[in-house]
């Protein structure tokens, strides 16, 4: 462990042109030319990315009083309601949200063409969306009903919120019955006929600072396309999950809760998303920088998706019922050549979130980053870690004390 | 009348059983197989113009309903708009013909229409309806 750089030192270099950036991918291969060492000397920072849907996310509004003031009861955006238990004009949509009269799952698998994910999305597309607010009316907030149209300029604020983002690795998903799943893992098919993952492996934010050394509250994030900040841990983080010699998680792990400005945000790296039979969800652009404050941090960038395992998880009977059974496990290298081994059989896999879209958004970042605009934040303090004892509970039933 | 452009798909059980025999032989339809994918051990496809006297059209079509076949009006074709296209690679392990699939190691997904059966599967599960199908000429 020999030199040390601060986050001073790279911002430094950063409004002085002279920092060096380059993608989680591209490291790899000069760690293998050069040696950790060297290339810990040379780089100051390392991009990752992910694009993936994340169901944990939504956005706050406030949408500003009409005349005579209304406090809004319900809300409904294009026919989505939105959670108005907080203050008057102030509502959050969360992704998953369906419309009033959606038929849902009753023919199965339902098609769930349209929820919050795509309200967000057409908003920051700019399109018009139609709002109606009901209220019960009050002495200040005597007005009882509103309908008109709103586009993400009309609103005061519009922040994205997403409480759950960037699983830190997650589970591959197979289908062990013998009849077709709808799942949010995406459609599996009968007798392990596929199987399904979901994360960017060696690109993947969190993978690529397993320990959370310099991903913590108050880090600067590329998220949805624009700037955003990492706000807290994300819901269900579980720090304390079984890891690797190297540090990194062999299941989903680490989380992080993720804030920015709407209005800044681009409805490419915001995508409305529908899975067969399960719901609706926004997919997310998330991309984090990680400063290599020393050779430990570069050896954790380094990571490679030989090195990355992820637990097989059947979705027909194990994962509904939590049995917390596994069907072994497989690295990333495996599950992207296409074909993994599950109890013998070979099996096709496909992943659910978009490698090159990750790839887009680690350079896109490490652009940013070298042309200037773009600063590291110093967190102001770290997420809770692996020697956190945090342990991951389940919901009890219990009668009433 | 003017022959009807259709798919058929065969649930895996039924695939050896002489279907299209039975719709030229009693129900008297003229058959020109455009595409077929039909293998013993796996749901089978075939798309078709089909034509024949109109009565006797409806009856060889609810035939082939009656042995387990779902029958669909052809969509004209199938098509990825690029634009709307993550790459999520969802669809390529749900296409049953190879149609939809990844490049590696770059992880690009690619749309292969020579191989697209025009079965629609993938016009449910692409999650963000990049696949799009026109049917006779429509959207
Ligand atoms: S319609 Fe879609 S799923 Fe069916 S063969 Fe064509 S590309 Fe594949
Ligand atoms: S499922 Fe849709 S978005 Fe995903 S790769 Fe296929 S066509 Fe593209």
């Amino acid at each position: 462990m020999g030199f040390k750089r601060t986050y001073s030192e790279i911002n430094e270099k950063i409004k002085t042109g002279k920092v060096v950036v380059v993608t989680a991918e591209e490291v790899i291969g000069m760690v293998e030319e050069k040696g950790i060492e060297n290339v810990a000397r040379e780089v100051d920072i390392v991009t990752t990315g992910t694009f993936g849907p994340m169901c944990s996310s939504g956005a706050f509004f406030n949408f500003g009083h009409p005349k005579p003031r209304i406090k809004m009861h319900k809300v409904w955006m294009n026919g989505v309601p939105a959670y108005t238990g907080i203050a008057a004009v102030d509502a959050y949509l969360g992704c998953n949200e369906l419309p009033e009269h959606d038929p849902l799952n009753s023919n199965h698998p339902g098609e769930f063409r349209y929820g919050g994910g795509h309200v967000i999305e057409d908003l920051v597309a700019g399109k018009t969306v139609k709002f109606e607010a009901s209220g019960y009316g009050t002495d200040c907030y005597p007005r009882r009903k509103i309908e008109t149209y709103i586009t993400l300029e009309d609103v005061n604020e519009a922040f994205l919120f997403n409480p759950r983002n960037a699983y830190q690795n997650y589970n591959v998903a197979v289908n062990v019955s013998d009849k077709m799943i709808y799942t949010y893992m995406g459609a599996l098919k009968p007798g392990v006929g596929n199987a399904h993952y979901c994360s960017a492996g060696q690109l993947s934010p969190l993978l690529n600072d397993p320990l959370y050394r310099t991903i913590g509250i108050g880090t600067r994030i590329f998220l949805g396309g624009g700037t955003g900040y990492v706000a807290w841990n994300g819901t269900q983080h579980n720090p304390c999950a079984a890891r690797g010699e190297n540090g990194v998680p062999t299941g989903g792990a680490g989380t992080i809760a993720v804030v920015g400005d709407l209005k800044q945000m681009k409805p490419q790296w915001l995508r409305g998303t529908s899975f067969l039979g399960y719901g609706v969800t926004l997919t997310v652009g998330i991309g984090i920088p990680i400063p290599i404050l020393d050779e430990e941090m570069l050896k954790f960038t380094a990571v490679k998706d030989e090195d990355i395992v992820a637990p097989v998880v059947d979705y027909s009977y194990d994962y509904p019922n939590a049995t917390g059974k596994t069907l072994g496990s497989v690295t990333y290298a495996q599950l992207k050549s296409g074909v993994i081994e599950v109890n013998g059989k070979a099996v096709p896999t496909a992943p659910i979130s978009s490698y090159i879209k990750a790839r887009e958004i680690a350079d896109t970042l490490k652009h940013s980053i070298t042309a200037g605009e773009f600063l590291l934040g110093e967190p102001v303090q770290n997420l809770p870690s692996a020697d956190s004892g945090i342990s991951l509970k389940g919901l009890q039933e219990k009668k009433a004390p | 009348m003017s022959p009807k452009k259709i798919v058929l798909r065969f649930p895996s059980q039924i695939v050896d059983k002489p279907l299209i025999y039975h719709l030229v032989k009693d129900y008297e339809l003229m058959i020109n197989v455009l595409k077929a994918n039909v293998n013993p051990d796996k749901e089978g496809f075939m798309v078709m113009e089909l034509s024949g006297e109109p009565g006797k059209y409806e009856q060889g079509l609810s035939f082939l309903r009656k042995q387990g076949v779902v029958v669909e009006s052809l969509s004209e074709g199938i098509t990825r708009n690029v634009e709307k296209c993550t790459h999520c690679g969802m669809c390529t392990s749900i296409c049953p013909s190879g149609a939809l699939y990844i490049s590696r190691p770059s992880m690009e997904v690619i749309f292969d229409d020579s191989k697209c059966v025009i079965c629609g599967v993938c016009l449910k599960i692409c999650p963000v309806k990049a696949i799009e199908a026109s049917v006779n000429g429509r959207q």
